[in-house]
């Protein structure tokens, strides 16, 4: 017999529990967040590459130089400039990129969808394929198929993506002529489709305009395989040492005793321990694709969030940098997060 | 040591190595490595990834015996040949012997390869075991920092220091190493926290060791298979990233023979003259997936745990 | 289990096969549309009192016609833009403008002398980089109300500096002298900005077309004005997409999705001779390509050292191979083509030489140098060539790349010792590269001339700087002329550049392309009568 206090007061542990778990989120986040922005401000503060004269030119006198300096803060000690970043951020200004001219929260939202949707794809190719190959070979250990699986596997992981990018435009576009070819778009469409979520798929598909949706899934269709066969190799070789672990459980022979069809067994049983393990590599796997895209970006002129902060880099244009870092930083945090949070709802163990 | 010494000679080696009652420590250690070996050599993918690895080691070290040249002249009469007698894997466009490039640029990726290993072993596992040994805030402290950086973009954390360093070899190599100890430290750290307990440790604290000593003498040792067995596999990533950073031009400077410097360079070649950029693509690949696969093999030796992944 | 697997595998390769091909695209640009590719990540606005780089001076030498310009039909006569004519005071010292009746804006408002007016003010008050172009003729933020004036319905301008009037007008064609449009400009002002806040990305001007949009490192839109005074343009749009691989640009032009390549490499040019589709159009620019010594360098101090350096460079080796239709050997630093060029070419490669003067200087042996550059093709096969060749008299040289943001700060704050880069006039006249190369009045560090180049290299020479200024003030063409020669073969012989190589653009089309004009200057670049 528990009492009515009692419960209460486990109720009441149980919250402060969350709460704590959740303040140690709130921290964890607080934390990188800070960590990621004082490193990243830092570094632009040191680099060689001069601001000032990405906004005035290298031909500018000197006093044009000065007045700019001081203009853009630089004048003023380091954690003064840091700090009132911070301010302005807080404020959710990201402030003004000297490449584009434009406020970097709206060259964020014309640049992060096309690399959202290039590796959304990709992580969709890599799950879609990735998990059928991986419960393939470890249903067949030691077989063709598995070596086969585990080789791929480790190919995917081996070739260097610029280059395959290279040759496969080469091929696929150049010779064969099965894809378009660089770029998100044939430029003559542009300003055609309102720009309403920034993915060209989603806004061309909303307006109906067909043509554009074919010709966008053809310029995407080349480079989300490209960065797709490095998620598939990764999940493919996950999903078989998942499945391999399962296998081997008790359960599985009961179920066999049991009678259960082969297919069952994998599928129903085994499959569905492994899923919890899965959402948490599938959540990495999109998470790196996120950021690991600037090269597939750099060869097939995707103007992608990955291609911005590059480019915004060299010119040494710190705000875009920070703005691009940022966001990418909070969505890896984010999407870890989230696959945590999957983790612990489907699987009941982990909750305790 | 010497009386080991005569009776091994009186044994024989291979009885030595199997004897079931080691005489000495020293043996011991002998015999577990050994039978590691005959494990890792039943294991075929691991013995392939062994032989490339070795070849390239065998390769960076008879560089001078395996050339014509040391591959950084330029020959402007000779440029772009295709493979011949002469030129086995054709020339480039400043009139180089690729093979030439390609023996030499070995060098530099075991030179990147091994001095990425040099820092990021012992900043994982300094980090990774103070943290799992000393625990409370110590711990709490350096895993914040460990955290900032695996949420940290790794690429564009590289790229960022390389261009806050300046490019170059050795700063491509800094950069990498600061972006890649954090998972070891994790590791490092998961391992201690399973063997702090254990009776050993508390045998050596009952001894009146020294923390110091009871991290660098018990504990650092039974992290190091695990920490060698990530470290091969992540081999692959780290000579990628070397190479994106060089086909970004922030690797290598001319005219070092870096091999994913030689891609960027000769990748406006690739549509009249494959074989420029494409040859060096291919060595990039075929070391990445030795270490792959050397790496896959030592897991299944060293770490029974995880094998089969 | 491998029954299954044999049908997946099949059903996945026809399933790629079928998707592939279906979305197969047709390639072929719109009629009406001319679309080039090239690197545009250069672009930082599109406002003409501020544009100075290569790929905006190309947009808005499309968007707004100039007081003064040169036209596609002829590119080495300077006529009136906006102007229709003018008039120079007997001194020299002040020009009224009549200009062009009945020429309208984009806008649809008429080009008056207030539009003029307004417009070189503007560039002299907003003082931004490229209006040292007019501020050398003596105007300031506080005298240019004075000094730019209405004169009844002309604009007439006065100048307090000694300076040729051919050499005012020819710094009049300049992208700073783009005419914009007033009221449009000035309906957009914010806090007393004079627009320049929205002329960045958008466009007020009366030229052969109006920018559509500008998305930075995407593409740029121009959009044809069909009222232009030379008749509406040849196509409706232009495009021009951000592409920065070269070997993408070959791709897309080679399979017809663009009209146009700009960046292709010679070898590339080369590979695609073969191709009946397309056709390669080769432009004289007046890009130098050029090796600097800093003079504050102890051993590159030594003049021996600096001429012995012209002797280790393989000018023709590289020109040759792989420089071929891109560069070739020019020598001295204002560009051939224009006028006032000098066209001699005294050096070539000689170890011999190059040592017996090093020995003199006092470095038989040679020496360690660092040379910086660059990291795009050509730089640093340049580079590597340089190297190779120095080596051969003894002299170590390593070798750097950087991108030109990290570059030009090194170059700017003197801590360079060989540097090879590139250097592009802004204007047709000899001044705007000998006023760079040749100039130094103050040589102290502390006096930061950071834009010129003879500052950067610590080099000075009095009678040099006599020389450039009585060439600027020369009114006579002919002595001028002379003069300008003079200037150039003495910097040849005695001073820190090695100069070297003189581009040509390449530019590769599809062969029902006609009439795209690609002058000397990056910003002679013209679309209006391009048709396909």
């Amino acid at each position: 017999m528990v009492s009515t206090k009692s419960i209460a007061s486990q109720n009441f542990a149980a919250l402060s529990r969350k709460l704590r778990a959740f303040s140690s989120v709130v921290v964890t986040l607080l934390l990188t967040f800070i960590g990621l922005t004082a490193i990243t401000f830092t570094i632009g503060r040191v680099m060689p590459a001069d601001p000032v004269l990405a906004v005035i030119g290298d031909r500018a006198p000197q006093a044009a130089y000065e007045r700019v300096f001081k203009e853009m803060g630089l004048d003023k000690p380091i954690y003064e400039q840091y700090f009132r970043y911070l301010g302005e951020l807080s404020r959710g200004d990201l402030g003004t990129s000297i490449m584009t001219s434009q406020p970097v929260s709206e060259d964020i939202k014309r640049f992060f969808p096309a690399t959202l949707e290039l590796s959304t794809i990709a992580t969709l190719i890599g799950v879609l394929l990735g998990i059928p190959m991986g419960v393939l070979a470890a249903v067949n250990q030691g077989h063709l198929l598995d070596h086969f699986v585990r080789i791929f596997g480790l190919i995917g992981y081996s070739v260097p993506v610029f280059w395959l990018g290279m040759v496969g435009l080469l091929v696929f576009y150049g010779k064969l002529d099965w894809v378009a070819g660089p770029g998100r778009i044939d430029v003559y469409y542009d300003g055609i489709v309102k720009t309403v979520t920034g993915f060209i798929l989603i806004d061309s598909a909303l307006a109906k305009e067909w043509d554009i949706f074919h010709n966008a899934v053809s310029h995407l269709l080349l480079p989300s395989v490209i960065l797709g066969s490095f998620a598939l190799a990764y999940i493919a070789r996950m999903t078989r040492s998942f499945m391999l672990d399962q296998m081997k459980e008790e359960y599985i022979l009961t179920a066999r005793v049991k009678g259960a069809s082969e297919v069952s067994v994998i599928w129903r049983h085994a499959f569905r321990n492994v899923l919890v393990q899965l959402i948490t590599i599938v959540g990495l796997t999109y998470a790196s694709l996120l950021e690991g895209s600037v090269l597939t970006e750099t060869v097939f002129s995707w103007p992608g969030i990955g291609q911005y902060i590059t480019t915004s880099l060299f010119n040494a244009d710190m705000n875009a940098v920070l703005g691009g870092t940022v966001v990418v930083g909070t969505c890896f945090v984010a999407v870890n997060m989230i696959s945590d949070l999957l983790y612990k709802i489907v699987d009941p163990r982990a909750r305790s | 040591m010497i009386s080991d010494i005569k009776y091994l000679s009186y044994i024989g080696l291979k009885a030595w190595l199997l004897s079931s009652s080691p005489k000495s420590p020293a043996q011991a250690r002998c015999q577990r490595v050994y039978l590691a070996w005959v494990s890792f050599r039943a294991n075929p993918i691991g013995m392939v990834g062994l032989v490339i690895v070795v070849v390239l080691v065998l390769m960076a070290v008879f560089a001078p015996v395996l050339t014509n040249s040391d591959g950084l002249e330029p020959n402007l009469g000779n440029r772009l040949q295709p493979s011949s007698w002469q030129h086995w894997f054709g020339t480039d466009q400043l009139g180089r012997d690729i093979y030439d490039r390609i023996v030499w640029g070995s060098r530099i990726t075991l030179y990147i390869v091994g001095l990425v290993s040099i820092i990021v072993v012992p900043i994982g596992l300094a980090i990774g075991t103070v943290a799992g040994y000393l625990g409370g805030w110590v711990d709490n402290v350096l895993m914040r920092i460990t955290d900032i950086f695996l949420a940290f973009p790794r690429l564009i954390l590289a790229l960022a220091l390389v261009a806050a360093l300046g490019s170059g070899i050795e700063n491509a190599v800094l950069a990498i190493a600061l972006t890649t100890w954090s998972p070891y430290a994790r590791i490092a750290r998961a391992e201690v926290l399973s063997i702090r307990r254990a009776e050993f440790i508390l045998a050596a604290q009952a001894q009146g060791a020294s923390s110091i000593r009871i991290l660098l003498r018990h504990i650092v040792p039974m992290c190091l298979a695990s920490i060698i067995v990530r470290l091969t596999l992540d081999m692959a990533g780290i000579i990628l990233t070397a190479a994106g950073l060089g086909f970004l031009g922030l690797g290598a400077q001319p005219p070092l023979p870096e091999w994913g410097a030689m891609i960027s360079t000769g990748r406006q070649f690739l549509l009249d003259q494959w074989w420029v950029p494409t040859v060096p693509g291919v060595a990039i690949f075929i070391v990445s997936l030795g270490f792959c696969l050397l790496g896959d093999g030592l897991r299944d030796t060293l770490d029974p745990k995880a094998s089969d992944r | 289990m491998n029954k299954i697997l044999k049908q997946t595998l099949e059903c996945v390769i026809a399933l790629t096969a079928t998707l592939s091909l279906s979305f197969a695209v047709n390639a072929e640009t719109p009629k009406n549309t001319f679309i080039m590719a090239k690197d545009i990540s250069d672009i930082i606005t599109l406002d003409p009192a501020e544009v100075f780089e290569f790929t905006g001076g190309e947009m808005i030498a499309n968007i707004y016609d100039r007081l003064m310009m040169y036209e596609p039909e002829d590119l080495t006569t300077l006529v009136g833009g906006v102007a229709e004519s003018w008039e120079t005071s007997s001194d020299g010292k002040s020009i009224t403008f009549s200009i062009r009746p009945e020429m309208t804006f984009h806008s649809g408002n008429t080009v008056t002398a207030e539009d003029v007016v307004f417009s070189l003010r503007r560039v002299v008050k907003l003082n931004k980089t490229p209006s040292f172009i007019i501020t050398q003729f003596g105007w300031n933020a506080d005298n240019v109300d004075e000094l730019v004036v209405l004169d009844g319905d002309k604009a007439k301008i006065t100048i307090t500096e000694e300076f040729s009037p051919a050499l005012v007008l020819n710094a009049l064609s300049a992208g700073i002298a783009s005419i914009v449009d007033k009221d449009e400009v000035m309906a957009h002002e914010v806090d007393g900005d004079m627009g320049y806040g929205w002329l960045k990305s958008n466009s007020a001007g009366s030229g052969a077309f109006s920018l559509q949009t500008w998305k930075a490192n995407e593409l740029v839109s121009l959009k044809a004005n069909s009222s232009y005074r030379h008749g509406s343009p040849g196509v409706e749009r232009v495009i021009v997409q951000h592409v920065a691989e070269p070997s993408a640009q070959r791709l897309l032009v080679e399979k017809g999705d663009i009209d146009l390549a700009r960046n292709l490499t010679p070898d590339q040019v080369d590979g695609l001779s073969g191709n009946n589709d397309l056709k390669v159009q080769s432009d004289p620019k007046g890009a130098l390509m050029y090796m600097a010594a800093n003079a504050a360098d102890p051993i590159l101090g030594n003049p021996k050292v600096a001429l012995a350096l012209r002797y280790l460079v393989d000018y023709e080796g590289m020109t040759n191979s792989f420089l071929k239709g891109q560069y070739n050997i020019h020598q001295a630093a204002w560009p051939s083509g224009l006028w006032g060029a000098y066209n001699e070419t005294p050096f070539s490669l000689d170890i011999g030489k190059a040592k017996t003067l090093l020995t003199e200087a006092g470095y038989p042996n040679g020496f360690e140098i660092r040379i910086d550059t660059l990291n795009a093709s050509p730089f640093p096969e340049v580079a590597q060539s340089i190297q190779a060749t120095l080596a051969q008299a003894g002299i170590t040289a390593s070798i750097t790349t950087a991108e030109g943001k990290t570059l030009w700060p090194m170059y700017r704050a003197r801590k360079h010792q060989l540097i090879l880069a590139r250097w592009s006039p802004d204007y047709t006249d000899p001044h705007s590269n000998l006023d760079a190369f040749a100039r130094n009045p103050d040589n102290r560090p502390e006096a930061k001339l950071t834009g010129v180049l003879a500052w950067r290299n610590a080099w000075q020479k009095d009678e040099m700087n006599a020389m450039v200024d009585a060439a600027r003030n020369e009114i006579d063409l002919d002595t001028r002329e002379k003069l300008y020669h003079e200037i150039q073969s003495s910097l040849q012989m005695d001073s820190p550049y090695v100069i070297m190589f003189q581009q040509t653009e390449a530019s590769v089309l599809r062969k029902d392309v006609n009439d795209y004009v690609s002058g000397s200057l990056f910003d002679l670049i013209f679309y209006r009568n391009i048709n396909k």
